[in-house]
């Protein structure tokens, strides 16, 4: 049954590479307005979750709805930012560039960007602190910057859920929170926010909201009453001890 | 010159800006080989379509064609995701099995008409202007000039009307595919058209040509440009430059056309990499050399700013110190003499307010690796430049 408070609602999903399950019967509902992080071990699949939910990978069983309704009538909703090494940097385009492909989804196939799409990025793009570098080619970006452009393209989407595939790889600490509290900005303003997330000690800190993956779901919910021992030693198989914040 | 010496290089400019702008996607989509791929493998829907209509320039022949060229591309991609074989492998085996189709066909069926190996691979541009197009009963012009103009206008509509969409598909299929762009139709509609063009332009340049006209440009535009509207601007450019300066070539040195104009593309590209200002390998090794100086300077720098002992600022026990040649060392001194960043009092060396806020910043950069603190001194410095 799709209920419509749910910000993302994934029943019974399954998802296979070549026939070999790499996600088993995931059941996910994740309410309006949190900050939830994915976490579960290198080939746990979380990645693969999110491009299924965005309809980037065909799932071969089960469905995914986004506020009651199937991703592709939602789309404008959504925003996704990939893994940085998931692209070229050497593309020839600049910052402000990049940026304006968010905007691309509201417009439609054909329609070009105009000078109000453009107004719209340049504010994004201050709002990450990269106005300065607008106009630099985005091979000239440290990765940190590059994940700040990244963030930015996002931003310009203006959707109500946002997607982010381990944003914190490879970036420097002060880029780190600079995202972490934009993220947290936009959950003030009632968005929803995953992030698929690897560094276990920072998850009780930055995230309100957890799901532990490996294959299977093994929990989904609030930080602070499932973030512990016996959780992450199923997700891990190992027997982890981390300070959580009670 | 003559009409026919005009149109040959009409010919040839219009060919070339067709295939530069799919061949443009082509390179950043780093799928060149495909269109050596497609180029061989269209040969059996050639021979086919001129069973058919017994014309080369027939609409039907160029449709045939270029459903080969876009069965070659799903068979490279099936062949692949098997995950038996790479990408490379998977186009190895694919086009020479429809090409060596084609040259069967051709030597089974075809022996008595006008169809041969040699014309598919080399194409003849000489002979271009002698096929005519009678629209009414009047010469209206060569045949290939009005194929290939019509395939140009299509691509430029095209590339128009679907610029972003091409753009956000290739820098990233990921967002592409989310924002529902599919990744897919953008990739099997760059395929068409790159076919469509190969085949279009094979009666008159020849299949190894084709690529060439593909691939050069838009390499040699990439050195040059970080903004993609310019690499398209400029792959037609050289495109259209080595057609025509290659006819001249072949013109002078009485050669075949094709490969002259192909030596020209070559020759551009060669020239570019060696000169182009940020990319070309002189600049490259310029720039080397001038990091070389500057962290020399900096160690310089750093070495004044450690030491208060005058007995470790004498020139000459900088040398010994620093473990320089003479005339390294007399490099970074002059330079840093230069830029008032070092004052010499009686052979003894100390850093002046320059040289110190100099080395403070460098300092804190390498302290930091904050981008922001070494923002002023890129301009004076290669260094920091990336």
């Amino acid at each position: 049954m799709q209920n419509p408070t749910y910000a993302i609602q994934v029943d019974d999903l399954t998802v296979a590479y070549n026939y070999k399950p790499v996600l088993w019967d995931i059941d996910l509902h994740v309410p309006e307005g949190v900050l939830m992080a994915i976490v579960g071990p290198n080939g746990a699949g979380k990645s693969t979750l999110i491009k299924a939910i965005l309809g980037i990978l065909d799932p071969i069983a089960g469905s995914v709805s986004i506020y009651g309704k199937p991703y592709e009538k939602q789309r404008k909703q959504v925003a996704y930012v990939p893994q940085k090494g998931s692209v070229d940097w050497d593309f020839p385009t600049t910052a402000l560039d990049v940026v304006m492909m968010g905007t691309y989804g509201q417009l439609g196939w054909i329609k070009r960007p105009s000078t109000k799409e453009k107004k719209a990025s340049l504010e994004a793009l201050e709002k990450v602190g990269m106005l300065a570098f607008k106009s630099r080619q985005i091979s000239q970006l440290s990765g940190g910057q590059q994940q700040r452009v990244f963030l930015a393209r996002a931003l310009v989407q203006n959707a109500s859920i946002y997607f982010m595939d381990e944003p914190f790889q490879g970036v420097d600490a002060t880029t780190e929170i600079a995202i972490i509290n934009i993220l947290k900005e936009l959950r003030k303003a009632g968005k929803t926010v995953v992030v698929v997330h690897h560094d276990l000690q920072t998850v009780p800190e930055y995230f309100d909201w957890v799901t532990f993956l490996n294959v299977k779901k093994i929990a989904t919910g609030p930080v602070k009453e499932i973030f512990n021992d016996d959780n992450l030693t199923k997700t891990y198989g190992i027997n982890y001890k981390v300070a959580v914040n009670k | 010159m003559t009409s026919p010496q005009i149109e040959i290089q009409l010919i040839a400019a219009v060919v070339a800006m067709a295939c530069a702008i799919p061949g443009v996607f082509l390179v950043l989509r780093k799928m060149a080989l495909i269109s050596d791929a497609i180029s061989h493998s269209i040969l059996p829907g050639i021979v086919l379509g001129f069973f058919i209509t017994h014309d080369l320039n027939s609409p039907l022949l160029i449709l045939l064609a270029a459903c080969t060229g876009v069965i070659t591309v799903v068979l490279v991609e099936a062949i692949q995701k098997t995950g038996l074989v790479k990408e490379d492998t998977a186009i190895g085996l694919v086009f020479p099995a429809l090409f060596s189709i084609g040259v069967i066909l051709i030597a089974k069926n075809a022996n008595d008409v006008h169809l041969d190996v040699d014309a598919v691979l080399l194409g003849e541009l000489a002979f271009a202007p002698f096929d005519r197009l009678l629209m009414g009963g009047v010469d209206v012009g060569p045949k290939s000039l009005w194929i290939m103009g019509s395939i140009f206008i299509v691509i430029i509509a095209l590339l128009l009307l679907f610029y972003k969409e091409l753009k956000v598909s290739t820098f990233d299929i990921g967002l592409s595919s989310a924002l529902g762009i599919s990744p897919m139709l953008m990739h099997y509609g760059l395929m068409s058209v790159s076919s469509v063009t190969v085949v279009g332009a094979f009666d008159a340049v020849g299949a190894i040509l084709v690529v060439a006209m593909m691939i050069a440009p838009a390499a040699t535009a990439y050195l040059l440009t970080a903004d993609l509207k310019k690499m398209l601007l400029l792959s037609i450019f050289f495109g259209v430059f080595s057609a025509i300066a290659g006819y001249w070539m072949a013109n002078l040195l009485d050669a075949s056309i094709s490969g002259s104009i192909t030596t020209m593309l070559g020759m551009v590209f060669l020239m570019v990499y060696l000169f182009a200002p940020r990319k070309g390998l002189i600049a490259v090794l310029y720039r080397q050399k001038q990091q070389r100086t500057e962290v020399s300077l900096i160690t310089f720098l750093l070495h004044l700013n450690n030491h208060t002992e005058e007995n470790e600022r004498h020139i000459n026990h900088l040398q010994e110190h620093i473990n320089w040649q003479k005339v390294r060392s007399k490099t970074v001194v002059t330079l840093a003499l230069k830029n008032n960043m070092i004052e010499i009092d009686n052979k003894v060396v100390s850093l002046t307010e320059k040289g110190k806020e100099f080395t403070d910043l460098a300092l804190e950069y390498i302290i930091t690796n904050k981008d922001e603190k070494i923002e002023p001194m890129k301009d004076d410095f290669f260094l920091f430049r990336g």
